[in-house]
């Protein structure tokens, strides 16, 4: 099925030019449009009391099944914080080469780690960690280029050393991705 | 040579084994699930298991047993136990029965990609050696920096020579030459590319956020400290951190890099537990070092410590073949970014970037680039799309007459020949202008 765009499906109160300025900056890197809808769920089942967290393969798999739709790559982007059974905290994860993915602000914020907090670097950690899943969707791996968005990051600092961007090898193993499903989907109308 | 590291792994509980597949697929390796011991023996007995990532309590056997089992038949595999319990013996026990190593769940994220980078290193470390015989040494991951001038050529060589050492490396230019540039390549082309390349922007830093900021702090160290914070010494465990802007530290925090670099190990603030670190050393200054050691401002030793080897790099005036396919990278670059046609540039265009002598280097003419993409017609950059018009009197030592040729080339250059403009940028009459065209023998190529 051929990527006809991408859906970021916010839950929590994001402010609109938060979302507004992502989904431009993803719409640029993607070079697709970008939707923005609002999350509906309520999401305290997901929640575990030991952990005090939210158990994102379950957000994942909601996300999946209840917003993603034919042909767009859908992200649910949450405020709280989110882990994964065998991790302490994820920042976001993706089904690689899947529809769907999910990422938080909650372990991106300076003031997690007693430092002052910072809109624009959390902004820009955002957008990194949404591009980064995305690119895994799109069946993208973790690249070794210190300043490639697919450089892995377990720690904000680690996400700060990189840029938003897709190094020349992720670029073109993108576009190759892209057109790939684009003939695919020719093939099979 | 093999490239893609094979990983088994072995765990009775599902979301586990579905968490850590995702988990290691995005990170590129080849990856394999058992559901229990006697289902992975199966799948060991078949094929060769880079690493074996095994959980120790399963029913039926139990993980460490499996191992014993696995060696038997892939005595190279790395295997790395997996526990919830923090059983000091039963780790024991698999550390003496040859296990490379073991992790408690939950995992914390850097802890996990730590332990199994280290893993991947010593895989990849063995297949380089034996690859190594017959390899000819290309650089990687060096996109960003362009160039086939001699100097440049040399640097290129020296990276290579570097990367696969340890030693530590001070890379000297002026603003904007790219010295970053040439630590990233200097990381990506050393064994310690899957750890992180940790760059440290000395000149921003003041003294007071210092301490935290490198050696990092423990959780309730101060007020909203919610979270450990890694220092960004631990964060370049494995890897490198590269120190940019060395001379503009204090000559309190030379003494504590001295003792970092020397003991490789840290405390964190408020925290009594020493951190060992393994980090390789790069740093990038504009200043002599040399003369600052002469003079007293930089300590001798630190810079014997971290002058082991020296990577200089030429200012783009001293290297002017390398502007014409700068110009193209970043045409390219900005073009694709901005979602844009490729542009082409005009020929005089170009010749002028060529006369210039660029101060800010490769950083000021990619500015340019830049900004004469978003000002200009979306066709080709032009002379008048370019920021140079007051260099022509800044940086001469014509004479007047000279001056006044260059000037009024410029503007007409500038308005394609359009007489009436150039004559009306320059506050002179159109009779006036031909008369200084023909005096100055002026011609539109």
């Amino acid at each position: 099925m051929e990527t006809k765009g991408i859906t970021l499906v916010s839950h929590g109160s994001f402010e609109k030019n938060f979302l507004e300025a992502l989904a431009k900056d993803v719409q640029v890197i993607f070079g697709m449009p970008v939707l923005v809808e609002q999350f509906l769920h309520d999401i305290a089942s997901y929640f575990d009391p030991t952990r005090k967290q939210y158990d994102a393969n379950r957000l994942l798999q909601l996300v999946d099944s209840e917003y993603a739709s034919e042909g767009f790559k859908t992200m649910g982007i949450f405020k709280v914080d989110l882990y994964i059974p065998i991790l302490t905290f994820i920042f976001g994860q993706a089904h690689y080469r899947g529809n769907a993915g999910v990422a938080s602000v909650f372990r991106l914020r300076n003031e997690n780690y007693g430092m002052k907090g910072n809109d624009r670097l959390l902004f820009e950690r955002f957008r990194k960690v949404i591009i980064h899943e995305l690119g895994h969707t799109f069946g993208l791996i973790h690249c070794h280029v210190p300043v490639c968005v697919m450089r892995p990051g377990n720690y904000v600092e680690d996400i700060d050393q990189k840029k938003h961007l897709f190094c020349k090898k992720c670029s073109i193993e993108l576009q190759a991705a892209l057109l790939l499903n684009a003939s695919n989907s020719t093939d099979q109308a | 040579m093999k490239t893609t590291i094979s990983m088994l792994i072995v765990d009775d509980e599902e979301s586990v084994r579905d968490s850590l597949y995702n988990w290691f697929i995005e990170d590129g390796y080849d990856v394999d699930c058992a559901a229990n011991a006697k289902e992975a023996l199966a799948k060991v007995e078949a094929r060769n298991f880079d690493i074996i990532l095994a959980d120790i309590k399963m029913p039926g056997m139990d993980g460490l047993e499996m191992h014993r089992r696995i060696k038997a038949f892939n005595s190279a595999a790395i295997v790395i136990i997996m526990t919830a319990f923090a059983s000091v013996e039963t780790a024991v026990q698999a550390l003496k029965d040859g296990a490379f190593d073991y992790i408690t769940k939950p995992f914390d994220p850097d802890d996990l990609s730590h332990l199994i980078r280290n893993a991947a290193r010593q895989i990849t470390l063995k297949n380089e050696n034996e690859a190594l015989k017959n390899k000819i040494v290309t650089l990687e991951n060096i996109e960003d920096i362009v160039g086939n001038s001699d100097s440049m050529m040399r640097v290129l060589k020296e990276v290579e020579n570097v990367a696969i050492t340890a030693s530590s490396v001070i890379i000297t230019g002026e603003s904007g030459t790219g010295k970053e540039l040439i630590a990233r390549a200097i990381h990506s082309n050393s064994p310690r590319k899957f750890f992180p390349l940790v760059t440290v922007h000395c000149g921003a830093l003041s003294e007071d956020l210092l301490e935290s900021e490198l050696f990092g702090h423990e959780k309730g160290a101060f007020t909203g400290a919610m979270f450990n914070r890694k220092g960004r010494f631990e964060m370049a465990d494995g890897g490198t951190i590269f120190l940019d802007e060395i001379a503009t530290i204090s000559m309190k925090m030379q003494i504590e890099l001295l003792r970092v670099i020397e003991t490789k190990s840290f405390t964190r603030v408020g925290g009594n537990k020493e951190i060992k670190s393994d980090f390789r050393i790069i740093c990038a200054t504009n200043k002599d070092l040399k003369k600052m050691v002469a003079e007293g401002a930089f300590r001798e030793d630190l810079y014997y410590r971290l002058n082991v080897v020296n990577i200089a790099i030429s200012p783009l005036r001293d290297r002017k073949e390398d502007i014409p396919m700068l110009v193209d990278y970043f045409i390219k670059k900005y073009c694709t970014l901005m979602s844009r046609d490729v542009l082409t540039i005009n020929p005089a265009a170009l010749r002028r970037l060529e006369e210039y002598n660029f101060p800010g280097n490769v950083r000021e003419l990619e500015n340019m680039i830049e900004r004469a993409i978003v000002v200009g017609n979306g066709k080709e950059i032009r002379l008048k799309d370019l920021p140079l018009e007051k260099d022509v009197i800044s940086n001469s030592n014509d004479s007047l007459n000279e001056l006044e040729k260059k000037y009024i080339l410029q503007t007409l250059n500038k308005y394609d020949w359009n007489i009436s403009r150039s004559a009306r940028a320059l506050q002179i009459d159109r009779v006036t202008l031909y008369n200084k065209i023909k005096k100055h023998k002026l011609k539109h190529k």
